[in-house]
């Protein structure tokens, strides 16, 4: 199941095969986004300066998304919202990371230690997610920050039961036992025989959860929490373009949402493809 | 079915619950004692008030009181039933969320219907001509709506139907300036079409892709060879050994979305102004509304747990087998 499945071998890209055409696809991807977010820093605040001689502007080539209430280019502000959309989503996916690293290793050591984090896990999977990461921002006080440590606090459940399903398999393995018997803790062997396997897992893993996290984040900047509303966030100018929708301007909303959509859509695709670079089993879909 | 083993089994769940509750209740009040919300700023919003009156506001709401006896009269209070005054809708709680859950309940569980047969007949269809043009269409359509913001589908939706066309009002779950016992059926209904199909479509991605990847893996087995080569073929086929066996698991699936049904319902009624609990959930946590918010995320894990229970229910007694496959995978 593929997006972007390229599985026949015409078109083109003839001359590659399957494996060079998904790196290639990988790395167009990754390139795409990569330019959002270098562009969005260069972003000066003269672009961004209010100017009511051409407020409310419908899309022209001047203004390829058109211009908000205050004169501001939507197409820059919906740039920016974008860049640091990708940026918190990867700080909050990468501790999401290294908590259901973590969390794995811990349940792989003895029964106790794998009921405590599947309770965990079960106990932070019976709120909705959403209601989840308002409590918790709001719990540490609101603001960027609050939001960002709340998406990051909630998003590692999946990987680490994908990490311990993960687990449970590898430690079947003759070689565990061998190396159980040989003496090693069970720590060193969490650390030097499990912990390898699991590698693809987690690159996968950290991808996988982008989209997730950024779409959170855009959803509960969306409703009023966490970032100020001067910061470009996706999430404060579509809540912006509500008030607006009455009056008719559609390019409010439509513009930056749909590089919302983009920009997720890279990224699932990024982690579909990845799969099979990473998955001997996959690879040769 | 036997009753021994559904009385042992639902006394197991309760005790679970109760159990979850007690954490979550525990949990949640930690978190909100963190924040530095101050409720007396909360109740009064931005009224000037003398300090004297604020030294009495500060002590009828507690605010010096220690953290574990606050803990403990919400929760002599909450097994009473009693869950507090709102602040920001000056009534009871449990009244706020009756009244509330009861208007989200009307439209998740429309969308739910609604998400739950279209995403099934489509995952039928997409799983039937697998590898054909309407396959790869549906499954574009999937992926692209499984990427969406709920809340930017939302908007759109407002507004080409609601702006551009005019079909549908563009709030709220009764016309404005109508009195209460004056709103018709219809009004309601009405007011309902649009939030309850933006809400379906996140529920639609998720279970057509999922009964198009079992139509595919039963439609390989060898029961439906064997059929195959007794003579069936096409659509009876598809309906007397496909949907089926497929039918089941996607119900199952299906409850087991509760908890993103209702953080869906949040966004699509804070975009649509519907005054369910998703948007009482985003006031009391916008203006510290505490003890709404605590009821909230209260009542939101008990309509999560419900959810999964009925789909354990249909793991334990229903088909079994589904159970044995999750073990093996």
């Amino acid at each position: 199941m593929s997006t972007a499945a390229v599985t026949a071998n015409r078109g083109l890209f003839k001359g590659f095969n399957l494996r060079q055409k998904t790196i290639l696809l990988i790395s167009c991807l990754s390139v795409l986004l990569l330019a959002i977010v270098v562009s969005s820093t260069f972003i000066d605040d003269n672009a961004l300066s209010t100017d009511f001689r051409s407020k409310n502007l419908a899309p022209s080539l001047e203004h390829p998304f058109g211009t908000d209430w205050m004169g501001r280019d939507m197409f820059i502000r919906t740039l920016g919202g974008l860049g640091l959309s990708i940026v918190i989503g990867a700080l909050a996916s990468s501790i999401s990371t290294v908590m259901s690293v973590i969390l794995g290793l811990l349940s792989s050591i003895g029964k106790i230690e794998d009921s405590i984090v599947s309770w965990l896990v079960d106990l932070f999977l019976s709120i909705p997610h959403l209601l989840l990461i308002i409590l918790i921002s709001i719990g540490l006080g609101g603001g960027a920050t609050g939001v960002i440590i709340a998406v990051a606090l909630s998003h590692w459940t999946s990987l680490t039961r994908v990490v311990r399903a993960e687990i449970k398999q590898i430690k079947t393995q003759d070689y565990i036992h061998i190396s159980r018997n040989f003496g090693r803790s069970r720590w060193w062997i969490a650390k030097n025989h499990i912990l390898p396997h699991l590698v693809p897992q987690f690159v996968l893993g950290t991808i996988v959860m982008f989209p997730h996290a950024i779409l959170h984040e855009a959803s509960v900047t969306f409703l009023g929490f966490g970032l100020s509303p001067h910061q470009p966030a996706i999430g404060i100018i579509l809540s912006e373009s509500m008030k607006y929708l009455s009056a008719g301007y559609w390019w409010l909303a439509f513009f930056p949402g749909l590089s919302l959509l983009i920009v997720i859509l890279a990224f699932d695709m990024i982690g579909e493809n990845m799969g099979k670079i990473l998955d001997p089993k996959r690879a040769h879909e | 079915m036997n009753y021994r083993k559904l009385s042992i089994f639902m006394g197991k769940k309760a005790l679970k619950l109760v159990f979850l509750l007690i954490v979550v209740c525990i949990a949640s009040f930690w978190i909100v004692e963190q924040s530095p919300i101050d409720p007396v700023r909360a109740y009064i919003g931005e009224m000037s008030i003398q300090p004297e009156q604020k030294a009495k506001l500060e002590e009828y709401w507690g605010v010096n009181t220690p953290a574990h006896e606050k803990f403990l009269n919400w929760a002599e209070n909450l097994l009473k039933g009693d869950l507090g005054t709102s602040l920001i809708y000056r009534m009871p709680v449990t009244d706020v969320v009756k009244e509330r859950f009861a208007a989200s309940l009307v439209l998740m569980a429309s969308s739910w219907l609604l998400s739950g047969v279209l995403g099934f007949v489509l995952g039928i269809i997409a799983g039937m001509k697998n590898g054909t043009l309407i396959d790869k269409a549906i499954k574009v359509y999937c992926y692209i709506l499984l990427a969406a913001p709920t809340f930017w589908l939302a908007l759109i939706f407002l507004l080409i139907f609601a702006v551009n066309l005019g079909w549908f009002p563009v709030g709220l779950s009764v016309p404005i300036g109508v009195a209460s016992e004056d709103v018709t059926f219809f009004d309601r209904i009405h007011h309902l079409i649009l939030p309850t199909v933006t809400l379906s479509l996140l529920g639609v991605a998720s279970i057509a892709m999922f009964t198009r990847e079992k139509l595919i893996e039963v439609m390989e087995s060898d029961y439906v060879l064997f059929a195959k080569a007794r003579g069936e073929k096409g659509s009876t086929l598809v309906k007397r050994h496909g949907i089926r066996n497929v039918a089941l698991p996607a119900i199952t699936l299906q409850f087991l979305g509760f908890s993103e049904l209702f953080g869906g319902a949040v966004l699509v009624e804070q975009v649509f102004s519907y005054p369910g609990i998703g948007q009482a959930a985003v006031a009391a946590g916008l203006r510290s509304d505490v003890p709404l918010l605590l009821a909230i995320v209260i009542v939101s894990a008990v309509f999560v747990y419900s959810g999964n229970l009925i789909a354990d229910m249909i793991y334990e007694f229903v088909d079994p087998r589904i159970k044995q496959q999750e073990m093996r995978t």
